[in-house]
């Protein structure tokens, strides 16, 4: 039986925690990983790992962070991701909320889009 | 200054895991300096021990062409100062490996009991860093060497870890060549 949403929720705050040194309190759904939870890039492979041995599920690196889409010239014009890239990213990241990057699709903000909630829907679509 | 924190590798199994050993010695200024009065080796150097032994496990996987770093030290425990006269076993194993990086866990033990255990993350630097040369080739080579790798090493179905063929020619090139060294598995 796939665990609950309270139970993703607390196993992926238990590997963000241990992964970032993040205080619990600060691990919130709406926090996202690299503006308030302060992840670096390297930190993404720890979390990674973390994530796979606590939940038992292989995370292929492209379904959590896009790089070939964001630097393809077929998706992104003048450091802003097109149309196309767009459905793209929407296609790979049904997990992710980009609404708000929808509006002013620069690449550069990409990093900082990823939420713990984004983090925990994802993990669910693996558990399914 | 050497900054060797192992003094051999007793075991190697490529991509899985690998033991060295250090033997703490009263002669190392750091071990007298460090608390004065309780002589000890600093449980930072153990740190960077375990990294230099899985960061090589890690290297390994490259043929030592990656440019292989210690990036992140995530849980660390120490349980026991660790003193002059004894040999720290350093296991580490590869739980995690990827085109950019590793996640290893250490562990330090003496006479079987743990003293230490570490997570390590080790990146693995991209082509950004093309041209950046961590080390020199030959001398790297002969470091390998002196810590025993290629003699203890093996592959997961048990065959030799060889010489890579690119540090051969390097240190062939060098001229610090040592015909006893050259066989390909040693």
């Amino acid at each position: 039986m796939a665990p609950s949403q309270e139970e993703v929720f607390e196993k992926v705050k238990d590997a963000l925690v241990a992964a970032l040194g993040a205080d619990e309190d600060d691990v919130t759904p709406e926090a996202t990983m690299v503006g308030d939870l302060g992840a670096e890039s390297i930190d993404f492979l720890d979390i990674v790992f973390k994530l796979e041995k606590a939940f038992n599920i292989q995370i292929p690196r492209e379904e959590l962070f896009p790089d070939d889409i964001l630097t393809s010239s077929t998706y992104v014009t003048d450091g802003r991701v097109t149309a196309e890239g767009l459905a793209k990213l929407k296609e790979r990241m049904p997990f992710a909320d980009l609404s708000g990057f929808s509006k002013n699709p620069l690449v550069q903000d990409f990093a900082n889009l990823l939420t713990v909630n984004d983090l925990c829907r994802y993990v669910a679509t693996k558990l399914r | 200054m050497r900054w060797f924190w192992i003094d051999r590798f007793v075991e190697f199994t490529a991509a899985t895991r690998a033991v060295a050993v250090k033997c703490v010695s009263l002669s190392e200024p750091h071990v007298v300096d460090y608390v004065p009065g309780l002589p000890q080796l600093p449980n930072s150097l153990i740190v960077e021990g375990l990294a230099q032994t899985g960061g090589l496990l890690v290297s390994q996987t490259t043929d030592f062409r990656g440019r292989v770093v210690l990036a992140k030290v995530g849980q660390a425990t120490f349980h026991a100062p660790s003193l002059p006269g004894e040999r720290l076993v350093y296991t580490v194993e590869i739980q995690s490996l990827q085109g950019e990086g590793a996640v290893v866990a250490g562990r330090c033990e003496v006479d079987g009991a743990v003293r230490a255990e570490v997570e390590l993350t080790f990146a693995i630097l991209d082509d950004r860093f093309a041209g950046v040369e961590l080390f020199e080739p030959a001398a790297f080579l002969r470091l390998l060497r002196s810590l025993h790798l290629f003699h203890v090493g093996r592959t997961v179905a048990g065959d030799p870890v060889l010489v890579p063929e690119h540090l051969v020619a390097a240190e062939r090139a060098s001229g610090l060549i040592d015909d006893r060294n050259v066989s390909a598995s040693t």
